[in-house]
């Protein structure tokens, strides 16, 4: 389980990451810990997979990934798990998930799809449409972006 | 516009930042560079919008907070409105208004279920919203936002 300190670094690090030659020993300044406890704890959370990635991310649109979809599939629920591999398996899709869906509105199962452009998009689809034989989707393209932002973790214990 | 050194940077550094005391000079090494030049071109790229954010991305499930998707039937005139009202919860964090019948789509992460509740409750409760249906996960497969620059 996390303890406190563990909380106060992981909300610390929703800040800007200091772009400078030593960033953790600068991050570690600021709890006031350690540069190689800041580093042994993160090491930690990467092992046992708390932290998912450390790295950067990009704003899609401005590196040429104008279009993203969000694609909505009704599914077998006994195929769930043959077609949830198929969809980790194509690069274009960043996020798959299986959803609990109610009777009027059968889609069960969601993924982004994210490509240069809306026909990219619509063609990835019906490629995974084929290949994980799944007829019925709807594919939802975004027209305006209100909020895309990291989770702040923890900020009412910081 | 990228240079291709800016496109090799972005390939790496949107996976692994090394957990080192130099971690900009490791990645020097191996895009055969200079520390300084990394840092300057990280710098131009956060600065110019490139890369929105860098830093850990951590698994919310395995801290302990539960997420769901929420899709939302929202009068035309009023989505605006209903928009900043559900931006307004920090545990939104992604909106986007979509094709469809449903117009409004939101991720919202919570730290238990009854947070989770009182939230849809009272945007539910919002004028202009005619449905809102929760899709809750039973599982995730991928989340992989990277981007190969060719």
């Amino acid at each position: 389980m996390l303890d406190s300190l563990d909380k106060k670094i992981i909300a610390a690090m929703q800040d800007e990451f200091p772009l400078t030659e030593e960033p953790y020993r600068v991050l570690a300044d600021s709890l006031q810990i350690s540069e190689n406890e800041l580093l042994d704890r993160l090491q930690k959370y990467r092992k046992n997979g708390q932290m998912r990635k450390l790295g950067a991310v990009l704003r899609h649109r401005e590196v040429g990934y104008a279009a993203n979809a969000l694609c909505a599939w009704i599914i077998p629920l006994d195929r769930q798990e043959e077609i949830g591999k198929v969809m980790f398996n194509h690069p274009a899709v960043t996020h798959c998930y299986g959803r609990i869906a109610p009777l009027d509105w059968p889609y069960n199962f969601y993924t982004m799809i994210h490509a240069h452009n809306r026909e990219t998009c619509c063609d990835i689809a019906a490629e995974l449409s084929q290949s994980a034989n799944i007829p019925e989707y709807i594919m939802l393209f975004s027209t305006k972006e209100w909020k895309k932002t990291s989770m702040r973790y923890f900020q009412e214990d910081k | 516009m990228l240079t291709s050194f800016d496109k090799a940077l972005l390939n790496i550094v949107q996976t692994d930042l090394p957990l080192s005391k130099r971690p900009f000079a490791d990645l020097a090494v191996r895009l055969n560079a200079e520390e300084a030049t990394v840092l300057e071109r990280l710098r131009y790229l956060k600065d110019n919008g490139y890369i929105r954010r860098i830093g850990p991305f951590f698994d919310s499930s395995k801290l302990g907070y539960i997420g769901t998707l929420v899709a939302v039937k929202v009068e035309p005139e009023k989505l605006a409105q209903v928009a900043q009202f559900i931006n307004r919860y920090p545990g939104v964090t992604h909106n986007y208004e979509r094709e469809g019948e449903f117009n409004l789509w939101f991720a919202l992460l919570t730290p238990d279920l009854f947070v989770q509740e009182q939230t849809l409750a009272s945007i539910g409760q919002q004028p202009g919203v005619q449905r809102l249906i929760n899709l809750p996960a039973t599982k995730k497969y991928k989340v992989s936002v990277q981007f190969t620059l060719e």
